[in-house]
């Protein structure tokens, strides 16, 4: 099953021969030599070395080089105006599904798209990316994005009621956002278990916005409305995304 | 057509300025005039609206997954069927948060393709349950469950967080709430640049040090079982990489660790 980018080659060509008559014989005579080739290769292992020398060599002519203005000024500094926080699943960066170009967005990409609270012990991770986003880049929105058939929510819903874990690390990142899995658990005890895990993807964005408050840096920002804080939900099954505000809003002292 | 006499103060004003006389001087040009400057208006409109997208970011989300849905999910419905169905990376990749060098572009990989670890300066710390639970998570996720065959590791030029470490006062105080305690992992790479190069600039020790954080982190990929197991069975390869966009170039390099096994004495 070909990738896209052998697609659009199989289009472009298809298109050629549809255009200029007189080179059907030709192309189809070298065709099959490429797939007799490629049948070759197939059958060798997979060069890990040769699919990054390709992948460079593809992002060097097609971008790099056709967009000098372009990188030249991203050579110099990046002003991005989106933190993202995608999730570390190969199906889901933020590069692809939202068509985030170079210099756009500053990404964190963890198992389920976690933002755990501030924990200079715990999660120095998660607090220097965020530290550095908000204060140093000053970006003007942190995006959470969830997605379906999210591993981890699965691993999350998957922990049994005692507590009981198999893992070394994955239980215990996850359950950063218990507060979902309790919520989904009382909320939507009529569901199927696909079904609590897909509420679940979307609650766990909803403590990690939560989180994101924790973060003085975060909550000063949000207060001045310099800052805007978002959730999302990337579905793959079916196609679709769905994007919401987390609003905060701190009226000033009360008369007592 | 009415002369107008106030003061043009615009360039746009001034063009238009210069069309008039024109218009007045020559028959027949109006309704040739009025369709240009009518298709003129729309394109700009058109234009205007791009702009607001991009200042707009609920509408930049929008237009940025509407362009990945058209491009991509509905042209090439059954490899994103399969996608659904369950992933295969055959890459773990560690990159930088830094919005110029997401693996998707730099080396062109597909939905699919490679399991992603983003953080500042593309650090692996060492095994620690504690304050490391984060990328613990992704390697043993990656690792064990969707046993990757390899994991790569890429640097890159003007790292932010490099930089940051590279300037930390020896006495090791810190001036922020995390990122000189996250980058702090990356100590021994920076120990090695300064006995190795101490002649050289601030500006080459960073590129030395990016380097030598990404073998540092290489090295702290072995103190997990999960990792130590895979490459003792060859079902794992590690790779350092450098992505130098200044100059246009990705540097790749190959880790072999071995550990034989005892002889008996």
């Amino acid at each position: 099953m070909a990738t896209d980018s052998c697609e659009d080659a199989i289009a472009e060509l298809q298109k050629l021969l549809s255009e200029k008559c007189g080179l059907e014989t030709v192309a189809a005579a070298k065709i099959k030599q490429i797939t007799a080739e490629l049948e070759k290769t197939g059958s060798e292992p997979f060069d890990a070395v040769e699919r990054i020398k390709t992948g460079f060599g593809r992002f060097k002519t097609e971008k790099y080089e056709k967009n000098p203005t372009l990188y030249d000024e991203l050579a110099k500094g990046q002003s991005p105006k989106f933190m993202v926080f995608a999730c570390s699943d190969s199906r889901v960066c933020p590069s692809h599904i939202l068509d985030f170009q170079p210099g756009e967005a500053f990404m964190v990409r963890n198992i389920a798209n976690m933002v755990p609270p501030y924990d200079q012990t715990k999660y120095s991770g998660v607090g220097a990316a965020i530290e550095y986003a908000v204060l140093h880049l000053k970006v003007e929105n942190i995006v959470v994005i969830g997605h379906s058939c999210c591993g981890g929510i699965k691993g999350l819903m998957s922990i049994p009621d005692d507590g009981t874990t198999a893992s070394d690390f994955i239980e215990q990142w996850v359950q950063i956002c218990l507060p979902a899995k309790s919520k989904v658990k009382t909320e939507y005890t009529d569901l199927t278990f696909a079904e609590q895990c897909t509420n679940c993807e979307k609650e766990a964005v909803n403590v990690s916005l939560g989180n994101l408050l924790t973060y003085p840096f975060v909550r000063e920002a949000v207060v001045k409305k310099t800052l805007a804080l978002k959730g999302a939900h990337y579905d793959f099954v079916n196609g679709s995304f769905e994007l919401w505000s987390f609003e905060v809003n701190l009226s000033p002292p009360l008369p007592a | 057509m009415q002369h107008n006499m106030d003061m043009a103060t615009s360039s746009s004003d001034v063009a238009i300025e210069g069309l008039r006389p024109l218009l007045s001087d020559k028959e027949g040009l109006d309704e040739i005039a009025a369709a240009k400057i009518e298709k003129l208006t729309a394109e700009l409109q058109e234009q205007e609206q791009e702009q607001d997208h991009e200042c707009d970011p609920v509408e930049r989300i929008k237009d940025g997954f509407i362009h990945f849905k058209i491009h991509h999910f509905d042209k090439y419905p059954d490899y994103y069927k399969q996608l659904a169905e369950g992933q295969h990376p055959k890459f773990l990749v560690f990159a930088c948060s830094d919005s110029r060098v997401s693996p998707s572009h730099v080396l062109n990989f597909k939905p699919g393709e490679a399991f992603m670890c983003r953080n500042i300066a593309n650090l692996v710390p060492a095994f620690n349950q504690l304050r490391y639970s984060g990328v613990g998570a992704v390697i043993e996720y990656a690792v064990k469950h969707l046993e990757v065959e390899n994991i790569l590791v890429i640097g890159h030029s003007r790292c932010g967080g490099i930089e940051a470490l590279m300037s930390l006062p020896a006495d090791g105080t810190t001036s922020n709430d995390f990122i000189d305690d996250w980058v702090k992992i990356a100590l021994p790479a920076k120990a090695k640049v300064e006995s190795e190069w101490s002649d050289a600039t601030f500006e080459q020790q960073c590129e030395y040090l990016g380097r030598e954080s990404v073998n540092l982190s290489l090295v702290n990929l072995l103190s997990y079982p999960y990792v130590q197991a895979a490459l003792a069975n060859k079902a794992l390869k590690l790779m350092g990489g450098y992505y130098d966009f200044v100059n246009g170039t990705f540097g790749l390099w190959k880790a072999d660790f071995d550990i034989k096994p005892p002889i008996i004495i």
